[in-house]
């Protein structure tokens, strides 16, 4: 052999000891794999049996199955949708798109004005100011403490105590407010809007990067350049300079009592308006609950601090405190964005057609149980989970950063 | 209302999957010897209809539809007292039935195809034929459908009425807005408010729904237009045809007794009776009980504990101001034509 000199770390017997499974209960790796394997597997069996089962049973009972309903045609009609819908053409696949968009349309803006309401509720109960602060405490201690289906029911009856469509309030010119919902004037949408719309995106790109730059300046110079004429300019100057150089186009869409209705202009109906009040003044008491106690966890001392190298209270709330607040608020803030979302669930109770009543219409008049309720739970699943990933991703970018 | 539904349809699930398999559902006649060893009938009704099933003072389920199950007790248990009345809702009925929590369904339910074809149920027969109608307010001041144009139309979901007022105002180029509520009292009460014009259902729901409102009774108008079909009956689970038969000729011997001259008042002497038919009705002749599983006295039992069709009609239904109409019988000018019992 020649003289090379092996290095001894290579050598097979100096090797870290190779780790092989050995079939011994006593090695905690094969104890793992044998655990999992049978959970995995017993838990396989199960779901197995009951497929089939279920199928089986189904086919004996000669009961119906599958998603092929989907493509049928409905023929239920749906008080409100966001788009198009006709008994006659459309089926019950569409049906449910639209049962879909009307939980969404429910849960978005209920998730908006419910965090407002909530937050400015949370602060207002550390105000200094005592019957502020009272008075929110008592609106959370009874809001809180009465079913969300009540609070629903007696929403929906005093949306109906309004007059009849004939005797409506009338507010404002074009506004009405009956039993029938809210009826309000709309801006009928031509060509130019839409450009005035792509003005508005640039406008705000444009004012995002100006911000950006001006952020740079300070760092630089120390002197902050005005942002806010810059962006009245994009934000509002550049879209109506859009829209007045197409033409200028305004026709508004007013409501009139015709016949039985009225006509015209957009409509609020009560189903809509009593589901999302009675959701955004339900969550609202827990999310002030939660706001206040975000607030209460960043320590004084910080808003000493702040306050000591000569901070406007205002600007130590939005810059010091909030900052940390949020930390200590998200993550309760997104189990009650999901409540919301699946609270608007009790929609059937009263007549607002969400994903849950036109399913259980569906499945009631398909005879399509068990795929109906699977569709409402695949369609929360999504959701929820959409809601989950977004408030996590949020919340990992505003998370503490430790180096 | 949405909780009972979807436990409905998980209780179907799981008694679905969890049930064995379906080998013993075919065993003759299951559900009797169920309802046999139990003592009692299990039998699905509405949540509260007048002159079909609605809890008296004494909380006593009373109505056609109550009849029609304590018929079928009779027939099986020789007692038309005992049954167990369980309230549905229009969502949660057929599930119910399908997952075996009821024997027998007799909620003013339309017998349509596609119920028969996709629900693994069957009709037994028709104890009321009724029609989809408009209740309006008398000051509304309409006088036809017609006149419903652009109308809001308060109708609980799930019902064959959801689809044949769509179908009738797509077809008659009118146009309406649902307002669509599970429960029946939250339906009405939303008519009631005022935020429909109108309230659908079939025609003898709002005739008893109307009487239902006593003095204010006049200020509510049917509107003349009977829209659609709606042949109303009893239902069972497919696979047990013995059940199925023997639900569908006590209606038919409660009819056929009427046509017959037999009633809860005569019974007895008609046991005596020497015409043919009326013998083998009250089983004094031939084995037509025993041919369909239960005692050859059947149809004296259920004569005995209910009456005759038409006692069973001017008990429930008659004093909602209904006329007889196509509920007469066949003689009469009505639908209900008993094939003969021989």
């Amino acid at each position: 052999m020649s003289g090379a000199v092996v290095d001894p770390r290579l050598s097979p017997a100096r090797a870290a000891p190779k780790k092989g499974l050995s079939l011994s209960w006593s090695d905690p790796r094969f104890r793992n794999i044998v655990w999992q394997v049978l959970i995995l597997g017993t838990i396989t069996a199960i779901v197995w049996y009951l497929v089939q089962n279920t199928s089986r049973n189904l086919a004996a009972r000669r009961i119906a199955t599958g998603f092929a309903f989907l493509g049928r045609t409905a023929g239920i009609p749906i008080g409100e949708s966001l788009i198009d819908y006709d008994p006659a053409i459309n089926t019950y696949g569409r049906a449910l798109l639209i049962g879909l968009l009307n939980t969404l349309k429910v849960a978005v803006v209920g998730v908006v004005l419910a965090t407002i309401w909530g937050t400015v509720l949370g602060v207002a109960r550390l105000s200094k100011n005592w019957l502020i602060s009272r008075l929110a405490a008592v609106y959370v201690e009874v809001i809180r403490d009465v079913p969300l289906l009540l609070q629903l029911l007696f929403w929906y009856l005093v949306l109906q105590g309004l007059p009849a469509p004939r005797n409506s309030f009338h507010p404002l010119p074009g506004v009405f407010l009956s039993n029938r919902g809210i009826k309000f004037p709309v801006v009928e949408w031509e060509g130019p809007f839409w450009w005035a719309l792509g003005a508005l995106a640039l406008g705000i790109l444009g004012t995002m990067a100006w911000s950006r730059t001006a952020a740079r300046q300070q760092e630089a110079t120390g002197v902050r350049p005005k942002v806010w004429p810059v962006a009245l300019g994009l934000l509002v100057g550049f879209p109506l300079l859009v829209w007045g150089a197409l033409g200028a186009p305004f026709a508004v869409e007013m409501p009139a009592l015709r016949g039985f209705n009225f006509t015209g202009g957009a409509t609020v109906s009560p189903e809509y308006a009593a589901l999302t009040l009675g959701l955004v003044v339900y969550t609202a008491s827990y999310i002030a609950e939660i706001v206040r106690s975000g607030i209460l966890a960043v320590p004084t001392g910080q808003w000493e601090a702040g306050g000591a190298i000569g901070l406007r209270s205002s600007t130590v709330l939005r810059k010091i405190v909030l900052p940390q607040a949020l930390r200590v608020i998200i993550p309760p803030m997104t189990s009650q964005y999901l409540n919301l979302t699946k609270n608007s669930s009790l929609a059937v109770a009263i007549g607002y057609q969400d994903v849950v009543s036109i399913a259980s219409t569906t499945l009631n008049q398909t005879g399509q149980a068990i795929e109906g309720i699977a569709a409402i739970m695949v369609v929360y699943l999504a959701i929820s989970l959409s809601i989950s990933f977004l408030m996590n991703w949020y919340n990992a970018r505003i998370a503490l950063v430790e180096r | 209302m949405k909780r009972i539904t979807s436990l409905g349809a998980l209780l179907l699930g799981a008694g679905l999957a969890f049930s064995p398999p379906a080998a013993a559902q075919d065993s003759g006649s299951a559900t009797i010897n169920t309802i046999k060893s139990r003592g009692q009938l299990v039998c699905g009704v509405s949540t509260g209809v007048a002159g079909f099933s609605l809890a008296d003072s004494k909380g006593v389920t009373q109505g056609i539809d109550a009849d029609t199950c304590r018929a079928v007790a009779a027939a099986i248990l020789g007692d038309a007292n005992k049954v167990r009345f369980v309230p549905t809702t229009t969502t949660n009925r057929f599930t119910a039935l399908q997952s075996g929590e009821l024997d027998l369904l007799v909620r003013s339910t339309t017998w349509t195809l596609g119920r028969e074809g996709n629900l693994g149920l069957l009709f037994a027969g028709v104890n009321f034929y009724d029609g989809t109608g408009f209740l309006v307010k008398s000051a509304a001041g309409v006088k036809s459908v017609k006149d419903l144009d652009g109308a809001t139309i308060c109708v609980q979901p799930g019902t064959s009425t959801e689809l044949a007022i769509a179908d009738y105002f797509r077809l008659n180029k009118l146009k309406f807005t649902p307002v669509l509520i599970q429960d029946l009292a939250e339906i009405q009460n939303t008519y009631l408010a005022g935020r429909c014009d109108s309230y659908s259902t079939d025609a003898s729901g709002l005739a008893a729904f109307r009487f239902q409102q006593g003095p204010k009774a006049g200020e509510h108008v049917l509107l003349p237009e009977i829209i659609s079909k709606e042949p109303l009956g009893m239902m069972v689970r497919k696979g047990d045809d013995k059940f199925f038969d023997l639900v569908r000729w006590t209606l038919f011997a409660m009819i056929q007794a009427e046509e017959s001259g037999v009633s809860s008042k005569n019974i007895d002497e008609m046991l005596k009776s020497t015409n043919p038919d009326v013998r083998r009705l009250v089983g004094t002749e031939g084995d037509l009980g025993k041919a369909l599983g239960v005692d050859n006295r059947w149809a004296v039992n259920v004569i005995k504990g209910i009456g005759n069709y038409g006692e069973m009609w001017d008990r429930t239904v008659a004093p909602l101001g209904i006329p007889r109409g196509i509920n007469n019988l066949w003689n009469k000018g009505g639908l209900h034509y008993p094939p003969p019992i021989r």
